[in-house]
């Protein structure tokens, strides 16, 4: 009865078992200390890294308080220096040396920003709650709802961001995959399009930005509604649009003669061509220019929110940084350390799809 | 009327000052029904060869008719199996038959190709394997899915370039019998270019050596006059067969020797003498 059942179950999980195999070779001897040397390799170096940092911090510290003590003292006596010096130590925030914040800084500062996530999230709930009668009896009246107008939460600034670049990513695989399908299959139009590519792909953020605006500022007239978002995404899906478009037309005007003669003995029509053979085969370069694109968007965002005030990351950065107040700085390198990991992380998911799509080209046939 | 004749056929490569002629004057024809072998040595056009017949190439000056008819593009009538098989790696076995058969019946509903799909790879042995993609077989299975490929599309006329060059001994004397076995079934003509003598001799009812390139052209034939169903073990002793494999073979080597000698480039060694690294 048990083995029965076990034999069942066997069947039923075949496909699981490259997976399973995977796993339980994992924890075997060999591999479990492989991976702890593995592990306990980065989790060294990250040490190494925060306590550079900290060393660093402090001396850029010690070097700012210096200073100001020696400037209180130049220009108001010794009386002053001594006061300031004991302000200093006494960590009284309005006269804290503004220089490179400690990693001890910057963790209070993300739980200041997930507090104050929290509050904000707890309000908007209030205020919400508040209106629903009323905004019921708005929108029964045909008008408009009222909307929470709140500042944004550091959570929400993120969720922004990322909007924005799935929205320029997707912008740019709808122009420059189809662009790049037709333009790889006509020689005459590649040479058509090679000028403009070559000139354009090397503009700057800042200026794609700049003519976005121009356009969308025309097209926006009349309209109150905030355009920084349409115009931030739009910028965004055309700096990062190039890697995909030169990777596609090189993908597709590059595919293997021998599946060219195969599609020509088999007399495959114009449609079965392209998207059982020339597709296929350029899949793999088509994927990744779009791992490329996605990098580069996220790269890009951050310098094209500033520029449109839209309510990201990269406005986030501009306003802590203009604002100047005793945790900004702190504030600016959280800011950098979860851009630098959605990035990352945005990586790893274009090469996970990337490695699902893919064939080896060397072990094919 | 023959079935498939060359007449007078050149093809040359680039213009100008790099032109090169590949095939110089070449004259072929095949009776239907027929197995005939070219045989020649790697480099000597047969290739180009293949792909002017199967219609990927237009001669420079001659024409290549097929059952009376000027050769100007492929054709379903004309079955070609590659020399690097030439699967399509991201389609599984059965995907990559059933595109080649869907295209040679395009009027027929599903059921039919699939009937006609699975039957072909049972015909090479590959049932088992009709889910797999090319990379996860072995070089004779992939061969042996290029010949369903070809097969299944119900070709008039099969014209194979190299079929076996890239596989081992065994899978080669296995895979020649299958071949031969289809081929008997419902003589088919059949066009086969390889590079070893004594496969041609076991299979082709003619052989025709291809003087090695640039300028290759064919040289005499040679009928092989050994009935079949041939026994490859009896073969060896077959007095037709030593004759006819040495008759051949001394052709091409006396091509191979006229080639050397014509060849009045001198080359001289550099003068080099080796250092010492020691003083």
């Amino acid at each position: 009865m048990g083995q029965e059942i076990i034999l069942k179950q066997g069947q039923n999980s075949s496909f699981l078992k490259p997976l399973l195999l995977k796993l339980t070779s994992r924890f075997q001897k060999k591999s479990v200390l492989s991976s702890l040397k593995k592990t306990g390799i980065t989790v060294l170096s990250i040490l190494l890294f925060l306590g550079l940092w900290h060393l660093g911090s402090k001396a850029l510290y010690n070097k700012e308080a210096s200073f100001k003590i020696e400037k209180a003292l130049t220009e108001r006596g010794q009386a002053a220096a001594d006061a300031e010096r004991d302000c200093i130590a006494s960590g009284e925030s309005s006269c804290q040396p503004n220089t490179l914040p400690s990693p001890a800084q910057v963790w209070s500062s993300l739980q200041s920003l997930i507090a104050d996530h929290k509050v904000i999230t707890a309000d908007k709930a209030a205020f919400s709650a508040k209106m629903a009668d009323v905004n019921a009896k708005l929108i029964a009246k045909g008008k408009d709802a009222i909307v929470y107008t709140g500042r944004a939460s550091f959570i929400d600034i993120v969720l922004t961001s990322i909007k924005t670049v799935f929205a320029g990513f997707l912008l740019a695989l709808l122009i420059a995959v189809p662009i790049g399908i037709i333009i790889g299959l006509s020689p005459s139009l590649r040479s058509a399009f090679n000028w403009f590519i070559q000139v354009f792909k090397p503009v700057s953020p800042v200026v794609w930005y700049l003519l976005v605006f121009m356009i969308v500022k025309t097209l926006y007239i009349g309209d109150s509604t905030d355009n920084a978002f349409v115009i931030s995404f739009i910028s965004v899906g055309l700096c990062a649009m190039w890697a995909t478009l030169v990777n596609t037309a090189m993908g597709v005007s590059s595919v293997d003669k021998d599946y060219i003669n195969v599609a020509k003995v088999l007399k495959l029509g114009t449609f079965q061509k392209v998207f059982k053979v020339i597709l296929p085969s350029s899949l793999p370069l088509i994927f990744t220019g779009l791992r490329i694109t996605l990098s580069v968007a996220w790269m890009v965002l951050i310098a094209i929110e500033l520029l449109a005030q839209s309510q990201g990351l990269g406005l986030f950065v501009w306003e802590e940084f203009q604002n100047g107040a005793n945790d900004s700085n702190a504030k600016i390198i959280v800011a950098m350390f979860v851009i630098g990991i959605i990035g990352f992380l945005l990586d790893r998911l274009m090469l996970t799809v990337q490695n699902g799509v893919s064939f080896n080209k060397n072990e094919a046939v | 009327m023959a079935y498939l004749e060359l007449k007078n056929v050149y093809k040359t490569y680039g213009e100008g000052a790099n032109q090169t002629e590949v095939l110089s004057n070449i004259n072929l024809s095949i009776e239907e029904g027929e197995f005939v072998a070219i045989v020649g040595f790697t480099g000597s056009g047969k290739t180009t060869l293949v792909n002017l017949i199967n219609g990927l190439l237009r001669p420079t000056s001659g024409e290549v008719l097929f059952k009376g008819k000027r050769v100007v593009d492929t054709s379903h009538e004309r079955g070609v199996i590659f020399q690097n098989y030439s699967l399509l790696p991201w389609l599984t076995v059965g995907q990559n038959v059933f595109m080649a058969v869907r295209e040679a019946y395009p009027k027929k509903d599903k059921s039919f190709l699939k009937k006609r799909v699975s039957e072909y790879v049972d015909m090479v042995g590959l049932t088992p394997a009709i889910n797999k993609r090319p990379k996860e077989l072995s070089g004779g299975m992939r061969q042996r899915v290029a010949v369903a490929r070809a097969l299944a599309m119900n070709p008039e006329m099969i014209i194979m370039d190299e079929p076996l060059g890239a596989l081992d001994a065994l899978t080669r004397g296995n895979l020649q019998d299958e071949i031969l076995n289809i081929w008997s079934q419902d003589k088919r003509t059949a066009l086969l270019i390889t590079n070893d003598v004594d496969e041609g001799i076991y299979m082709a009812d003619r052989i025709i050596p291809l003087k090695p390139g640039p300028k290759a052209t064919l040289g005499p034939e040679f009928k092989i006059e050994i009935d079949r169903p041939r026994d490859k073990t009896a073969l060896n002793d077959n007095l037709n067969f030593k004759k006819t494999r040495n008759a051949i073979i001394e052709y091409l080597m006396d091509i191979g020797e006229s080639r050397k000698s014509s060849s009045s480039e001198e080359f001289k060694l550099p003068e080099v003498s080796p250092k010492s690294f020691v003083a």
